[in-house]
């Protein structure tokens, strides 16, 4: 519900602020190929509602790689209401694009990177003028929790352990390029060890801000479909995931938050109108 | 007596909830011996302009408030994710209140306003929040401090009660955010302060899970199995296992009061906290306001605290250790305190003699005597020398050095491959005739300890046992004879303590 206000609000607010391409829907080229994923279970670690264990996935489409700041600044390119410095403070706060060289220009070197320091509006705004749209949480997690030969690794040790190795490295590093990493069962990269991804429901899934308050969970904190209780908690890499989206607003960016898009199954989103 | 056993079903029902706040008697009285807790932990609105709290790394802690009247203290703490030293030549990547580990000391008057504002650093990768368990108040001031990476959370508490608090990270996964690190200590002075004392230091335990085994050398990864295993890699103060010893000891001069603020963080062991050679004269277990006097080794809970004080007398080193005594000397549980003034013999005499006691070993000596008469001859050989030293190595030397010449980390320096030894044996044998204390380098790593002088052995065995060190244990060295050592005994200084 949420987060239908907030795209409610980006959407109109654009209208407003958009001086070309009101629509907002010209396709960009060069944007991450997409990969299709098959339907199917999940048993996610913020099930739908207590007692459902498993999540039904609808067939989708999903970006193969993150998107990268070249690809982002052609989007800014042609849509200037989201230049830095043009950019309304409800949709991005001040560190937003904050690493590019200029309002309009990237550094050399980071072509390849994956864009970070974009708002959840940003980056809704981005997959929308491709005609695609953010991924959700499930989604996501449906995809992520593939390694590269089983469909759900999540069990698998060495795997989880090698996701958790990227937390213990700090954000001091230069981020590596999108595409370095193996492919997962599915053909998609970068899932792990990048960067945090922004989904569409994030507001729908948060989780409370301290988690230890499982007892008598404040119930407006938890009213999305996703936060009722979190399975799995020796899941850290999840956890950790979760608790990141859940401290961020709709407008904040960080250094280490980037996104993909998705599309439903059946649509191709760059040449949808 | 009705009353109590109303009390009673009440306390047992509490888990079905069943006892809500309108049904249960009142019956909580302030008895004239109680502070009054958090009831009496309010002494009014804040006067005067807002004070900026002093916040100090750990081993130091903020100078008493030596206020009379309650305050609106500010407190910013910055979060920093960091690589740092665990042990030598082994980095971890600590999530930190300030920078250290543990985080930032706080001090604060009982009744004071705190404005606390924790600062997320915008090179962070992870959201943090801070749970101080001196705040009265849901979570501790956790959810109202959720913080994403270059944001900054502020709110409000006032602090009632007054005591020794741990506070921590409580972001999802807790257990996580705890074992890298992030925890620290707040103290609550109460409205009159604290008895003055000579020295404060600021000591916290805590217990880390990596990849890695104990000193695997290289950047080491968190284990998330070995976490909730409750296994861990390393037991150390401060953070590092190099944190309070060689040069970073704690210092004092004799004749002073101590008083220590110690600190659990776990996040998973309990510490059996204990300093060798000291006896506390007063502790305040659990970091509260009663005290205990005379106390060897007190508990200190994960997620815990106590106040400790101990008065000097002799001079030398004191270890701080955790008495689950493998965590001591194998998993980095060890600090020093070095006490500085001259000798007070009447209350420590320190060694006064030294001799061979060898049980039921008399037949292992067999080999001793026979190079006294070997050597008496003339015809000692050094196969003889090394077997005679391996007898006298193991009632003198082993003890220490251990049978295997390895020594104990940190505190004992291994003979076996030693560059110290290896490299001067004139040096060698100074050290076992004349002791040695201070800092030393011994393959890399500085030991801080003494060694009592061994002048009690004649030439003939300190040869002997120098020549088996020095060709034992994969060393390869010369034979030392008793003539090189009646020179050296003849030519240097008999050293104070010395037996003969």
């Amino acid at each position: 519900m949420r987060t239908d206000a907030l795209r409610l609000m980006a959407a109109s607010l654009l209208l407003i602020g958009s001086t070309t391409d009101a629509a907002g829907t010209r396709a960009i080229a060069d944007a991450p190929l997409q990969i299709t994923i098959p339907a199917g279970e999940l048993a996610s670690v913020l099930p739908p509602a207590p007692g459902v264990k498993t999540v039904r996935v609808a067939a989708f489409r999903l970006d193969h790689t993150p998107v990268t700041n070249e690809q982002f600044s052609r989007f800014v390119a042609e849509h200037p209401e989201w230049r830095r410095d043009r950019v309304a403070g409800v949709f991005a706060d001040g560190s937003y694009l904050s690493h590019w060289r200029s309002a309009t220009e990237i550094e050399p070197h980071q072509r390849n990177q994956p864009v970070v320091y974009v708002s959840w509006f940003a980056a809704n705004a981005y997959c929308e003028s491709r005609g695609a749209r953010l991924p959700t949480w499930h989604e996501w997690e449906y995809v992520a929790a593939a390694s590269a030969t089983e469909q759900d690794g999540r069990n698998d040790d060495e795997w989880r352990q090698t996701i958790l190795g990227w937390y213990s490295k700090s954000a001091r590093h230069s981020l590596p390029e999108v595409g370095k990493t193996p492919v997962n069962y599915y053909g998609v990269r970068d899932l792990h060890g990048v960067i945090w991804e922004w989904v569409d429901d994030v507001n729908a899934m948060l989780v409370s801000s301290d988690n230890r308050e499982q007892s008598s969970p404040d119930a407006l904190r938890f009213c999305g479909p996703g936060a009722l209780t979190m399975e799995e908690k020796e899941n850290y890499a999840t956890l950790m995931r979760i608790a990141m989206l859940s401290s961020m607003q709709a407008n904040y960016t960080s250094k280490t938050m980037g996104f993909r898009c998705a599309s439903d199954f059946g649509t191709h989103g760059r040449n949808k109108p | 007596m009705k009353r109590s056993l109303v009390l009673l079903a009440c306390v047992a029902a509490l888990g079905m909830s069943a006892c809500t706040k309108q049904h249960a008697p009142q019956i909580v009285q302030v008895a004239e011996a109680d502070t009054g807790g958090s009831r009496r932990g309010d002494f009014g609105p804040p006067i005067g302009e807002p004070i900026r709290a002093v916040l100090t790394s750990p081993p130091h802690v903020p100078p008493p408030t030596n206020r009379t009247h309650p305050a609106r203290v500010i407190v910013e703490l910055e979060v920093t994710e960091v690589d740092m030293e665990i042990a030598e030549g082994v980095t971890y990547t600590f999530w930190t209140f300030g920078g250290t580990v543990p985080g930032s000391f706080i001090r604060v008057r009982q009744g004071d306003t705190v404005e606390f504002h924790l600062k997320n650093h915008p090179d962070s990768k992870m959201p943090h929040n801070i749970d101080l368990h001196g705040v009265t108040g849901p979570g501790g001031g956790a959810a109202s401090t959720f913080t994403a990476p270059g944001h900054k959370s502020t709110f409000t508490f006032k602090a009632l009660n007054q005591g020794l608090y741990v506070y921590h990270c409580a972001t999802a996964p807790v257990g996580m955010h705890v074992a890298n690190g992030m925890y620290g200590l707040i103290l609550v002075e109460p409205p009159q302060g604290l008895p003055p004392v000579d020295r404060e230091f600021y000591v916290m335990q805590g217990d880390f899970y990596t990849v890695g085994k104990y000193r695997e050398k290289g950047h080491q990864p968190f284990d998330m199995q070995k976490a909730i295993d409750e296994h861990p890699t390393y037991v150390v103060f401060n953070g590092a296992e190099t944190a309070l010893t060689g040069p970073k000891a704690l210092k004092a001069k004799t004749n002073e009061t101590i008083r220590m603020y110690v600190g659990n963080g776990g996040p998973n062991l309990v510490s059996s906290f204990h300093v060798i050679g000291e006896i506390f004269d007063k502790v305040q277990y659990e970091g509260g306001t009663r005290f205990q006097e005379n106390v060897q080794t007190t508990l200190i809970p994960a997620g815990g605290a106590a106040i400790v004080e101990f008065h000097t007398e002799v001079p030398g080193n004191y270890v701080l250790v955790d008495h689950s005594i493998f965590r001591a000397f194998n998993k980095g549980a060890l600090a020093m305190l070095e006490v500085d003034g001259p000798e007070v013999p009447e209350i420590f005499t320190g060694k006064l003699q030294d001799e061979v006691y060898i049980g039921d070993k008399v037949a292992s000596l067999a080999s001793v005597a026979t190079a006294v008469q070997a050597s008496a001859q003339g015809n000692l050989t050094v196969a003889q020398q090394i077997e005679a030293g391996s007898a006298l190595y193991k009632g003198t030397c082993s003890v220490c050095h251990q049978d295997d010449g390895a020594g104990l980390p940190n505190v004992f320096p291994p003979l076996a491959k030693s560059d110290y030894l290896m490299s001067n044996p004139q040096r060698a044998i100074e050290v076992v005739l004349n002791g040695l204390s201070g800092p030393v380098t011994v393959n890399g790593s500085t030991y801080n300890s003494v060694m009592p002088p061994m002048s009690q052995l004649n030439d003939d065995e300190i040869a002997n046992i120098l020549t088996y060190a020095m060709n034992n244990w994969g060393n390869k060295g010369p034979a030392i004879t008793a003539e090189q050592v009646a020179k050296v005994r003849a030519t240097t200084k008999r050293a104070e303590g010395a037996a003969h």
